[in-house]
């Protein structure tokens, strides 16, 4: 690792003056940032720990119905309370379906939003990667990872986004909060997060020095949660990033759909709505005749980066069945595999 | 220049000083406390051999910067047991053949105690599996060790019967 300075500022003021300092970075929870730093992917000159500001570990209601969750509440935190549990139940799920107790204990809101691809070439230093090192080339294009991206991605950087958090917030419409050296902001979830072009470096719509201090719920986003599921496809049960994951939420009335909600991961560098497939869901009758028709269209511009045909299908499949899932309704309580598609079949599916 | 640090471990509260800022958690146990039971398996979070309880919750200490946690109290394997007395977790890690190497057991137990603070995961063994999913155990002693905790929260329970 190499040497740096810490500091841990007592206010936002603080912290931004300290953040806007060339090569310094904000410190989180540290479980990604930390493990980067030991394979000497990220250098930071300079930490600014912003896990004591005053005020970011809140989850507040806002008059309007809105759901505001401060950028330092812990992913065990949100998971486990009642008011998202009730609201945004798939939110939870897919908080649970993440890393492992012990990760979610410490990761924040803002660092699940802000974690860096897990693609193996970005993390060996041997290997060239654009994102890294702009310019240097991509040895993922021809490599052995299948599992990369399938939609939105370029010649210069074939990489996904690996959040499963951020997948629900971008079907739930979710903003995100930022304070920066020239004031506040917010960006919608699904622009926040960018595809890679031929700058993969700027992976996000964060200027240097700026801090996502909330995400915020629209009140809309309470309307699905009585047919809301996260599914998520990996290699293991348990404590494995997603081949694919799904996010599905519908709103429907005598059989047909009023409304659905569809998200992607692990299929791009972006949480991935699939904002055609929700177009072609609204007013068609609730089955799986209209599922189906929505994963191709979701899947209508897929192609496989790396030899990753199998993906293509796997994602077709688990957006069929998370439709299913989330038509039959949300579990009473969070399944004991959260978003496991080998679980046992719940035993309620009446969800408050 | 030197970092302040107060820690209050296994119960003693340390002031500590450290020279260099990036020390996790993990190597100021074990390197500089020689509380060797958290254990290095990945120091990448991906293991749970480092699994340590700060205020109450557990944690992998190799992804925990040391100076991040100040003011915080720490639980490690060694602050379990009270004089000769085993935690009643330890106990039932005996009991059940929960390990067969032991790399992995100090980090197992201390998740254990966390997942049954947690008090989340019940008489489920599936929720206990999946609850205790971030701690591998490369001998494969997971049998024993969902037994082990199953035994745990139900000695704890009827213990909390007696109490109430
Ligand atoms: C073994 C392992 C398995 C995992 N499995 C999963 C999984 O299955 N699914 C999943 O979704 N995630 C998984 N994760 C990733 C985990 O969710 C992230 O590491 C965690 O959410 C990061 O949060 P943090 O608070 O630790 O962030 P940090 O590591 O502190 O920071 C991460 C990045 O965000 C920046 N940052 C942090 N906070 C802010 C802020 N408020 N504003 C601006 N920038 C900020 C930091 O500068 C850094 O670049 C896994 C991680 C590990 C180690
Ligand atoms: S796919 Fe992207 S992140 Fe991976 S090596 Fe290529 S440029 Fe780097
Ligand atoms: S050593 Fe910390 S998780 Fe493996
Ligand atoms: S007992 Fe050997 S690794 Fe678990």
């Amino acid at each position: 690792m190499n040497r740096f300075d810490y500091h841990r500022p007592a206010t936002l003021a603080e912290a931004l003056s300290l953040g806007a300092t060339p090569g310094a970075a904000y410190l989180a929870a540290g479980t990604n940032l930390l493990d980067l730093m030991k394979l000497g992917v990220a250098r930071p000159g300079v930490l600014v720990d912003v896990t004591r500001l005053p005020g970011l570990d809140r989850i507040e209601r806002l008059p309007d119905g809105a759901t505001r969750i401060g950028a330092m509440v812990r992913n065990s935190d949100l998971a486990r309370d009642a008011g998202i549990l009730r609201d945004y139940p798939a939110l939870a799920e897919a908080i649970l379906a993440g890393a492992s107790a012990q990760l979610r204990n410490a990761a924040t809101v803002g660092g699940n939003l802000m974690q860096k691809t897990r693609c193996r070439y970005f993390q060996d230093m041997a290997s060239a990667c654009n994102r890294r090192s702009p310019g240097a080339g991509c040895d993922a294009v021809g490599g052995v990872d299948e599992g990369m991206a399938i939609l939105g991605w370029s010649d210069a950087c074939i990489a996904t986004h690996p959040s499963d958090f951020c997948v629900p917030l971008a079907a739930l419409d979710a903003v995100v909060e930022i304070a920066g050296p020239a004031g506040a902001r917010e960006v919608p979830l699904t622009a926040f997060h960018h595809l890679p072009g031929q700058t993969p470096a700027q992976d996000t719509a964060l200027a240097p020095g700026e801090l996502v201090t909330a995400i915020r719920l629209p009140p809309a986003a309470a309307g699905f949660r009585q047919h809301a599921r996260y599914m998520k496809v990996r290699e293991r049960t348990s404590y494995a990033f997603a081949l694919v994951s799904v996010a599905a939420m519908l709103r429907w009335e005598d059989g047909a759909i009023l409304e659905a909600r569809l998200a992607l991961g692990g299929v791009a560098a972006r949480p991935w709505r699939a904002t055609e497939a929700e177009a072609l869901l609204a007013g068609a009758a609730l089955g799986r005749d209209a599922f189906e028709a929505a994963a191709r269209a979701a899947l209508a511009d897929a192609r496989p980066a790396n030899g990753g045909e199998a993906k293509i299908e796997l994602a077709r499949r688990l957006i069929v069945r998370t439709l299913m899932l989330a038509a039959a309704g949300t579990p009473a309580r969070i399944p004991a595999l959260p978003a496991s598609p080998f679980a046992a079949t719940e035993e309620s599916l009446t969800h408050a | 220049m030197t970092y302040p640090l107060t820690l209050t471990i296994n119960g003693t509260a340390q002031s500590l000083r450290l020279d260099d800022p990036r020390v996790t958690l993990l190597d100021l146990l074990r390197e500089r406390l020689h509380l060797t039971g958290a254990k290095k398996g990945c120091d990448r979070g991906q293991c749970g051999a480092c699994t340590v309880l700060v205020d109450g919750r557990r944690v992998n200490a190799c992804l925990t910067l040391a100076l991040s946690v100040d003011g915080a109290a720490v639980t490690t394997v060694e602050g379990l047991a009270r004089g000769e007395t085993l935690h009643p977790v330890q106990t039932a890690f005996i009991e059940h053949d929960a390990f067969q190497c032991g790399f992995c057991t100090p980090g197992q137990i201390v998740s254990a105690v966390g997942l049954i603070a947690e008090g989340e995961a019940g008489t489920d063994p599936e929720r206990i599996r999946e609850g205790m999913s971030g701690n591998i155990c490369r001998c494969g002693a997971y049998h024993g060790i969902v037994e082990a905790v199953l035994a745990a929260q139900a000695a704890r329970a009827a213990e909390e019967r007696k109490t109430a």
